[in-house]
């Protein structure tokens, strides 16, 4: 029988290559691709400073305490300058040491071309073939990033806090829609019943085009904005999770979302709709990198330099090595 | 394409001083290095652990509280336990010229003092992290 720590470190090594796009990785990726579709994978995404490892560490106790096993990917940007990077979120995630049911990886952006968002797509389904019954994806819901952990998660969860820009910031295009959970962190600070009302407010005044958008209105949830029983409503709740208040409430909305897509004709359009996107998005990644390949030495440089002189535009560039 | 180096940098102890262990992650940074900060307040098993987890190329251990003589070996041991023996681990704080020869002994790879530059700590790692990757190929 192969001990836990090996196990584990078989895990750790297979994430490696495949942030490294390692071609030994995938075998064992795509045998984990069929093996998968047993976890809840779940994304917590939202601006830095709101506290989402905080409230991730706080929601990986409440799954334990359940029983259920729990794997977080941590995503933090590269540096532009030198693709270096700090990844501090397991700092905030101490708690969870010492626990055997509990794995974290953190992960650098490596840049818009470093496929980042292809391997934390393997990496979902290598933590969820693993046996891990959650897991977690901690993003920066910035750039692109807020759509391609839609594209990753069957639950994205985005996460604010009181006093962040508010109504500018709440009814900003883009990251508000992906949401299917709002959560107002750090509420023991004043402000955050504020916060909350405006993310409600924006909820309605940007309705999702699948209809599935809703607010929460006093004790009576779900009654806003879905306009059918097979609607998903976007509750905004609050949370403090370095006081696991809320926490409860959270997850069994996180819970009840999970039975909403496997339930309704809604959810199963919803889950068709990610596939298809990851394989629009791996279809680009695969032309692009094909594209690249066929370029010379030097080639890209010298159509930059026609580009910057004004003889050619940025798009004749483009098709000039597409068309190769 | 050469991927970056990852590093897990960690305080293992009591002491609450982590200036000098985010100067050095700072630095590896700088240098391209992926660093996996862990923060104040490391057990040996919660170091060990992390860095399995995290599959890194070396570890960073900053220490001034004094125990580096029973907190270190312990990592080591720890690291071996779990197939990581041949991840380098280099230690820095606070620690005197006459315990460097015992926590070598134990299997620390190197131990900065006070006066060590940064690029001589950047330079170390470089230096052994490319023998582990070419050895791992």
């Amino acid at each position: 029988m192969t001990a836990p720590a090996d196990a584990r470190r078989a895990l750790a090594r297979l994430l490696t290559q495949i942030e490294n796009g390692d071609a030994r990785a995938q075998a064992p990726v795509a045998a984990a691709h069929r093996a998968a579709g047993r976890a809840h994978v779940i994304g917590i995404t939202g601006a830095p400073g709101t506290g989402k490892s905080t409230l991730v560490s706080a929601l990986a106790r409440a799954w334990r305490a359940t029983g259920a096993t729990v794997a977080i990917l941590s995503i933090d940007p590269s540096s532009p300058l030198t693709g270096g990077a700090i990844l501090g979120d397991r700092i905030r995630m101490r708690e969870l040491s010492g626990d055997e049911g509990v794995f974290i990886r953190s992960m650098a952006g490596r840049g818009a071309q470093g496929g980042i968002a292809a391997a934390a797509a393997d990496a979902c389904a290598v933590l969820d073939a693993h046996g891990f019954d959650i897991v977690l994806v901690e993003t920066i819901g910035a750039g692109q990033s807020e759509t391609e952990v839609a594209r990753l998660a069957h639950t994205v969860v985005l996460v604010e806090a009181p006093g962040m820009g508010d109504d500018v910031q709440a009814i900003k295009a883009g990251i508000v829609e992906i949401a299917d959970i709002i959560v107002v962190n750090k509420s023991d600070r004043p402000g955050a019943e504020q916060t909350a009302s405006a993310l409600r407010a924006a909820l309605d005044l940007a309705p999702r085009s699948q209809g599935h958008h809703g607010a929460e209105i006093a004790g009576k949830p779900e009654t806003r904005g879905a306009t059918g029983p097979d609607d998903w409503a976007v509750l905004v709740l609050q949370t403090t999770a370095t006081q696991s208040e809320g926490i409860s409430a959270l997850l069994e909305r996180i819970g009840a979302h999970r039975i909403w897509l496997a339930a309704g004709a809604q959810g199963a359009q919803r889950q068709a709709r990610r596939s298809r996107d990851e394989i629009v998005f791996r279809l680009r990644e695969l032309l692009f990198r094909r594209a690249l390949a066929r370029l010379a030495e030097g080639e890209l440089e010298a159509l930059a330099a026609r580009v910057a002189a004004c003889e050619l535009s940025a798009a004749e560039a483009a098709q000039m090595i597409a068309e190769r | 394409m050469q991927r970056p180096l990852r590093i897990l940098i960690g305080k293992p102890g009591l002491d609450g001083h982590d200036r000098g262990a985010k100067v050095i992650a700072r630095a590896l940074r700088d240098a391209g290095m992926e660093v996996i900060y862990t923060g104040l307040r490391q057990t040996p098993e919660m170091i060990a652990e992390a860095a399995l987890q995290e599959d890194v190329d070396a570890i960073g251990l900053s220490i001034l509280s004094g125990a580096h003589g029973s907190l270190l070996p312990r990592v080591i041991a720890l690291l071996r336990e779990k197939g990581m023996g041949d991840v380098p681990v280099f230690a820095g704080g606070i620690i005197p010229d006459e315990d460097v020869t015992a926590l070598k002994a134990a299997g620390i790879a190197e131990v900065f003092g006070p006066g060590s530059s940064l690029q001589e700590i950047v330079e170390f790692v470089r230096a052994h992290t490319t023998l582990r990757g070419a050895a791992a190929q």
